[in-house]
């Protein structure tokens, strides 16, 4: 039970774009059509459950029995590039087919600050391994789902007319807007 | 390039919140109240100045195969002094702003100027970059922020600007507010920016 109440909190409620606004540059970056959009989902997914894997271990592993907690941002995001950066070199020997799917949105989520928001907060609410894991895929799903939403929304936006002063970001920004309204429908549902 | 002109490019010209659109997840997330705006704005200045000066004083010794991990190590540490010191003396601020003092690391504002600016120029032009961005970035979520305020709960800086009980919009200190706000104000800084030609 605790565990569907963090996935549902994670993926509807708290969901990582639209209410906690972490992960808004590739939301609004790539989110031009509904094909990247999903590539892009399933990286982050990937690399946000692997990420909080090993950050886990080193938080409690590591630097807890040591007592340098200061040391977390500055290992979080080292952890985070260079696993980024090995999981593309991996996939590219292991699985070429994969690769060729995710492979350019991979160097992307270096940057994206979702991976280490994700990291610092499983840590600040105290999940243990497993539901640190099951917290960030939840919400690597959550951030896919809201970025699938909105890339329908602009490829049929494209096809209608809206005022030319809004065209770009302002439009982008307002329809996300209009969805997070929505999404604030599912408060209290946990 | 004078100097003048390298130190207000950031104001207006390439403000880094609404014309070149980076670091969007803080000025989302914290303007909820212009108080703080103003805290995440020179948190993140401050990170900005010093990650410039140093990448710029370093700049010739740095491998260019290796850049971005060193870049990072530096903005890195700079973050980690902002976050004890903030926790030490502002824990209201501290608590208010959250998760998003140790994510300026990843501000894609800062990694962005060290790349574009200050590991070709000049430690001088450097400085002068880094507090010119910050004070546009400040500007831009402190703007933000004092309109989420004053809309969605009827203060700015906590001063109370409407009669007891008049209704507002709680609706823009809620996340869809943000985005709303945030889109109107890139189409004015665009609108204004045909006007104007600057």
């Amino acid at each position: 039970m605790e565990m569907i109440n963090i996935i549902i909190l994670a993926i509807l409620v708290n969901n990582v774009v639209l209410a906690q606004f972490l992960g808004i540059c590739p939301f609004l970056g790539v989110s031009g059509k509904i094909s990247t959009a999903v590539g892009m989902g399933g990286a982050v997914v990937f690399v946000m459950a692997l990420a909080n894997l090993v950050t886990y271990i080193i938080q409690f592993f590591i630097l807890v029995p040591l007592g340098v907690e200061f040391m977390q941002t500055i290992t979080f995001i080292l952890v985070i590039a260079s696993l980024v950066q090995i999981v593309e070199i991996i996939l590219k020997k292991v699985s070429p087919g994969l690769y060729q799917a995710l492979g350019i949105y991979l160097p992307l989520i270096t940057t994206n600050c979702a991976v280490l928001g994700i990291a610092i907060l499983a840590v600040q609410k105290n999940y243990n391994m497993i539901e640190s894991v099951v917290y960030s895929a939840a919400t690597g799903i959550g951030f896919t789902l809201a970025m699938v939403l909105l890339a329908g929304i602009r490829e049929q936006m494209e096809l209608t007319g809206y005022p030319k002063g809004m065209k770009g970001f302002p439009i982008t920004l307002v329809t996300a807007g209009l969805l997070s309204l929505a999404f604030m429908g599912f408060a209290g549902l946990v | 390039m004078s100097a003048l002109k390298t130190l207000t490019n950031g104001l207006l010209k390439e403000n880094p919140t609404f014309v070149l659109v980076l670091g969007t997840c803080p000025s989302l997330a914290v303007t909820t109240a212009a108080i703080n705006g103003i805290g995440m704005g020179a948190a993140t200045t401050f990170v900005l100045l010093f990650s410039n000066l140093f990448i710029a004083l370093l700049k010739n010794w740095i491998p260019n195969k290796v850049r971005i991990p060193l870049f990072i190590v530096i903005i890195a540490t700079f973050v980690t002094i902002v976050d004890l010191v903030m926790q030490a003396y502002t824990p209201d601020l501290y608590n208010a702003l959250g998760v998003f003092i140790p994510l300026i690391v990843v501000n894609c504002i800062i990694l962005g100027r060290a790349e574009a600016f200050a590991q070709k120029n000049s430690v001088f032009y450097s400085i002068l970059d880094g507090i010119g961005m910050g004070i546009g970035f400040t500007m831009a979520i402190t703007l933000m922020a004092s309109i989420r305020e004053i809309i969605g709960n009827g203060t700015i800086f906590g001063i109370h600007l409407l009669a007891d009980g008049a209704k507002t919009v709680l609706l823009f200190i809620m996340p869809p507010g943000a985005f709303i706000t945030y889109g109107f104000l890139i189409a004015i800084v665009n609108r204004l920016k045909k006007i104007y030609n600057f």
